[in-house]
């Protein structure tokens, strides 16, 4: 696959940010999963 | 020099292209050989990659199985606590397959089917995949105990273990009957669905565990059959490469036979209703007779197509989702159990 230094840079930033978007979004999911679990064992 | 550039957008991965001649670093991804000495530069893994380090496919029966353990418990549950007690499970299992796919890089680029997996394919680096999968799998355990109960969480914690070192690390590569005692570990998700539920092991957690455990080797075998050459290559000890074909298939046909009964038992002895006992008499004869069909190899044109087997196997997974759909419509139909 030909490509350049510069196009490998931008490969990697791309994969890096969605990375961060994915572990970003899969914090803030269990944040309010242990809100709701919180909620529902007080609940009880 | 020669550069390598690879990764996941790039439409071709580890193809080597001719750059200027200036000195500098190779660029690609882990476990790609470059034709230099030059130092490397690696490509991350991508987020896809770590997903599919869960084996997606597999998780959907594991939740599948969990849920209906959870929906066939008497007694009603907390939907939030439901729901976390399928998220943990299919984390735990997630983890589980991906410290599966961490020892076994070697042997999976060596089979056709799972050479494109992220580490055999070298999209990540065995590290990474060996942290992410104690993490989810630590993370699992704790949340189910802290959430759920800590019995669910122990038989989750037991069962990864038991994938992830009995079976994957001990038993595959040492002995034909893997799958028959590795079968356990795909057998938990049910029962630990049940025990979230009502916080106790009664008979019928323990028939689901069986009746996984007795469908496991006729479901793998069948596939084993189709694919042997792949198990062969990677010098894995499945039952038609150790035993042979007439072996095999004899023994795929005496777990069909054992499965029969075994499926009936919760509607005999553990409560499950006439919707069950119904579905689980019709599925399981089906079952035994593509089994039969197995068995008896005649050496014409649909045999050597291995059609049989593949009928089976296709089967299997089907068999496995109607029967456990069967025993949820008999508890919220007919309010057995």
């Amino acid at each position: 696959m030909m490509t350049t230094p510069d196009e490998f840079e931008t490969q990697r930033r791309k994969i890096i940010q969605g990375r961060n978007r994915m572990l970003g979004l899969v914090l803030a999911g269990f944040a309010v999963l242990f809100f709701a679990i919180s909620i529902a064992k007080m609940s009880h | 020099m020669v550069a390598v550039y690879a990764g996941h957008a790039l439409p071709q991965r580890g193809v080597g292209i001719a750059l200027p001649p200036e000195p500098g670093p190779a660029y690609s991804a882990p476990g790609i050989m470059t034709a230099t000495t030059a130092p490397t530069l690696q490509l991350p893994a991508d987020w896809r990659d770590f997903f599919a380090l869960t084996k997606p496919r597999v998780m959907s029966l594991v939740i599948f199985t969990g849920l209906c353990g959870l929906l066939a418990a008497p007694g009603p549950v907390d939907p939030i606590l439901g729901f976390t007690a399928i998220l943990c499970i299919a984390l735990g299992a997630g983890g589980a397959a991906a410290l599966n796919q961490w020892w076994e890089t070697d042997l999976d680029a060596k089979m056709k089917r799972t050479a494109n997996r992220p580490l055999p394919s070298g999209r990540m680096d065995r590290k990474a995949a060996r942290d992410f999968g104690i993490a989810l799998s630590a993370a699992s355990v704790l949340i189910l105990g802290v959430a759920v109960g800590w019995l669910a969480a122990a038989i989750l914690a037991i069962s990864i273990i038991y994938y992830a070192v009995i079976y994957t690390i001990w038993l595959k590569p040492r002995t034909p009957q893997n799958i028959v005692i590795g079968g356990g570990a795909g057998a938990f998700p049910p029962m630990i669905g049940w025990i979230a539920a009502t916080g106790e092991i009664t008979l019928m957690p323990v028939l689901l565990f069986a009746i996984i455990f007795f469908w496991t080797p006729p479901h793998f075998w069948a596939l084993a059959l189709f694919v042997e050459t792949d198990y062969a290559a990677a010098g894995i000890p499945m039952m038609p490469v150790v035993a042979g074909h007439h072996s095999t298939r004899r023994q795929i046909l005496v777990y069909a036979v054992l499965l029969l009964p075994l499926s009936l038992a919760p509607f005999w002895f553990a409560g499950a209703g006439p919707v069950y006992g119904g579905a689980a008499l019709l599925l399981s004869g089906l079952f035994l007779l593509l089994a039969l069909r197995v068995a008896v190899f005649r050496g014409g044109a649909a045999d050597m197509d291995m059609r049989p087997e593949k009928r089976l196997f296709a089967y299997s997974v089907l068999y496995l989702f109607v029967l456990f759909a069967a025993l949820v419509a008999d508890r919220w139909i007919m309010g057995s159990v």
